[in-house]
């Protein structure tokens, strides 16, 4: 017996030292290549021969990268709050009651979920034309929470079915109103949810490339990833592939800072001892 | 504390199911009332009505003499304790079974000291900073009760709380429900599915069947003089047994035998839709080796010879179950108690249960001469399922009169 559990052990230890290099390794690459000089960068050298800081002195140079890291950090950020706090509130009415058109409701956000994106992009483009959300933040952040919502949903709802609902009556019996009852007892519990769902959902906005490059033209709303696919050099010569590269790490930052902060927020079974059986 | 009525208190769900009927019931301050029945008799929708939990469809609640029908359950002040137990998996077994009183805004202080008071009555002073998760299920069972108990409330209502808990467990609980009940002397509602917490902890029982009530009473009138065949199958383990018994010539034609009967029976049977065919019913108790028995105790019986099947020496009696020749007794109670029982109750053409002395020397396999006690007997209308021999609220064998 311990010698198979040890095996398998081995192996699947094996399995995920493969799967972690393999995702890491383009990683680190371009985080290599954010401190190579522009000379060494070709070199095909892992470790940098030559260390420089230059790269991430020239993003900061200008304002156009400074620029897209507001509109992308704001706009993400309203978006997932939005997104979260609609979605709760319907992930919450689909768990929790029976109405009728629910079904019809939980197929239609997958519907909208399965949408192939880039067949909205223009009419979305010529609507916000005529709305005048073109290039505003609004008119990313609208277009970001409808995708994002159906994720929310299904995330939130798979969440929310997992809360036994006799804790809710047993506040009732305790003297708690509804609204304590979903503060005090429900909300705590359905926090691992929320914050799961927040990390998707901004994941999905900041990563966002297809809608940002169509539905914005100046640096009003630009977001990252657009705004590294413009980088040039100084000049007509220089190859702006060390800056896009330390653009590229910069980037990433954000995204680690969010998912460090609420990861600590996600306590795996919490719910457990509520109920038996 | 208080007294609770419920005046034909009706439920039906929107989709049309009527799970609670007309339930007329009285329950005296600090009375302890057992609700038992089979699965989905609308037991934990009439203790939720009491609670509050869901909305009564018809009839009225009165607690304490006042009408709370539309009253939200934390103005109603009652406990419940669930049968998940519904701990609060993020606060400690302290903010448990303080919650209710910092929702009462209570004063810190008291809060402290009533929590201490509580945990010590159940003896969970050592576990006061643990989360749920790390309880074991007892423990958790008592917490509940914990949490139910340190904010006095009116009543307390309990749905199947020890159904979860394993046999030894269960027992132990039992003893602690009882006696803290006693102790606090607050009227107490508590379901159950179990014979022997039914029969054990309340001063009276409610039997409920489909949404209705059968009989209400303590727990040995229920089970000396069931009002119906329902009432009969259901308490008792092993249950009574039941006979197909054919009216001939003023006698029953039974498998046992012919039996005689009485003249008020007779009376009652002599009218002209009464019915020609009964379900003779009888515990198995009330069975006896006919080599044990007195003249005077055989005066009052009747014997028959069957196989005995099996039989299990418990050391204090032998259970020895018999076969009988003749028809099956069939009534649409009998397969209702069978479905929820998941085992056969109807004797005749089957298996009879009895229980004898222990000295009894009955062997298996051989033929074996057995009494059976006439004034113990129940005899019941297969169609409305009525208890014949019942008269005034007691049940006197079919030679009553
Ligand atoms: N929300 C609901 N909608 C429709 N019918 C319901 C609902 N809740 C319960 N019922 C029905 O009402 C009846 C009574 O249910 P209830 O839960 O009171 O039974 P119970 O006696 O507590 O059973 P158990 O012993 O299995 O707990 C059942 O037939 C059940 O299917
Ligand atoms: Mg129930």
């Amino acid at each position: 017996m311990a010698d198979t559990t040890t095996r398998a052990k081995l192996r699947w230890g094996l399995i995920d030292v493969i799967v972690v290099v393999f995702a890491l390794v383009p990683v680190l690459w371009i985080a290599s290549l954010s401190f190579k000089t522009p000379a060494t960068l070709t070199d095909g050298k892992f470790w940098p021969r030559e260390w420089t800081l230059d790269n991430y002195k020239s993003i900061f140079d200008t304002d156009q990268f400074v620029r897209a890291l507001v509109n992308s950090i704001g706009i993400a950020l309203i978006a997932t709050l939005i997104a979260v706090v609609l979605g709760a509130m319907a992930a919450y009415a689909i768990s929790r009651l029976d109405f009728p058109g629910k079904r019809l409701l939980v197929g239609v956000s997958l519907l909208i979920a399965m949408f192939p994106q880039v067949s909205l992009v223009s009419p979305l483009f010529e609507i916000e034309r005529q709305l005048g959300l073109f290039d505003t933040w609004p008119g990313l952040i609208l277009p970001y929470i409808t995708f994002a919502l159906p994720l929310a949903i299904y995330t939130l709802s798979a969440f929310f079915k997992q809360i036994p609902w006799d804790l809710e009556k047993a506040a009732k019996m305790d003297g708690a109103t509804q609204a304590q009852a979903f503060r005090r007892v429900i909300a705590p519990l359905a926090a691992p949810g929320l914050f799961t769902t927040a990390i998707l959902v901004f994941i999905f906005c900041w990563n966002d490339f297809l809608f940002a490059i169509t539905l914005t033209s100046t640096e009003r709303a630009r977001t990252v990833p657009v705004a590294l696919s413009f980088f040039t050099g100084e000049s007509q010569f220089e190859d702006p592939t060390g800056a896009i590269c330390a653009a590229a790490v910069v980037i990433t930052i954000p995204i680690i800072l969010f998912v460090l902060f609420f990861q600590r927020r996600i306590v795996s079974g919490l719910t457990s001892g509520a109920v038996k059986g | 504390m208080a007294d609770i009525v419920l005046d034909k208190v009706s439920k039906s769900f929107p989709d049309g199911t009527v799970a609670v009927q007309d339930v007329d019931l009285e329950i005296a301050d600090g009375e302890f009332v057992i609700l038992v029945g089979p699965s989905g008799c609308g037991k934990s929708t009439t203790l939720n009505m009491i609670a509050g939990l869901e909305d009564i469809s018809s009839g009225e609640l009165r607690i304490g003499g006042q009408r709370v029908n539309d009253k939200a359950p934390r103005d109603r002040d009652i406990a419940m304790v669930f049968q998940s137990y519904a701990l609060y998996p993020n606060m400690t077994v302290r903010e448990n079974m303080a919650f209710p009183l910092r929702l009462a805004k209570l004063d810190k202080a008291t809060i402290d000291q009533k929590v201490d008071e509580a945990a010590k009555v159940l003896e969970l002073t050592p576990l006061l900073d643990r989360k749920p998760a790390n309880l074991s299920g007892g423990q958790r069972q008592r917490v509940a009760m914990g949490r139910a108990i340190v904010r006095q409330p009116k009543a307390f209502l309990m749905d199947e709380p020890l159904s979860n808990l394993d046999a030894k467990l269960r027992v132990q609980m039992r003893t602690v429900v009882s006696r803290l009940q006693k102790k606090l002397g607050t009227t107490t509602v508590y379901v159950t599915h179990d014979q022997t917490e039914a029969m054990t902890l309340g001063d009276r029982v409610v039997i409920m069947r489909g949404g209705a009530i059968q009989q209400v009473g303590p727990p040995q009138e229920l089970y000396d003089h069931p009002r119906n065949l329902f009432v009969a199958g259901f308490i008792g383990s092993p249950s009574m047994n039941f006979l197909h018994a054919a009216v001939e010539d003023g006698k029953l034609r039974t498998a046992l035998g012919d039996v005689p009967i009485g003249d008020r029976i007779r009376r009652e049977l002599e009218g002209a839709d009464a019915p020609r065919e009964l379900i003779l019913g009888i515990r198995p108790e009330h069975f006896e080796d006919a080599e044990l028995i007195d003249d005077e105790a055989r005066a009052r019986g009747m014997e028959f010879t069957a196989p005995a099947d099996i039989v299990e020496s418990m050391g204090s009696d032998k259970y020895v179950y018999f076969t009988v020749e003749g028809q099956r007794a069939s009534a649409a109670e009998l397969e209702e108690l069978a479905a929820d029982a998941g085992a056969d109750f109807s004797g005749g053409g089957g298996n009879l249960v009895t229980r004898l002395s222990a000295e009894s020397p009955v062997q298996e396999g051989e033929d074996r001469r057995v009494w059976f006690n006439l004034e113990k007997i129940h005899l019941f209308d297969p169609s409305s399922g009525r208890n014949l021999t019942l008269h005034e609220g007691r049940s006197a064998g079919t030679l009553g009169d």
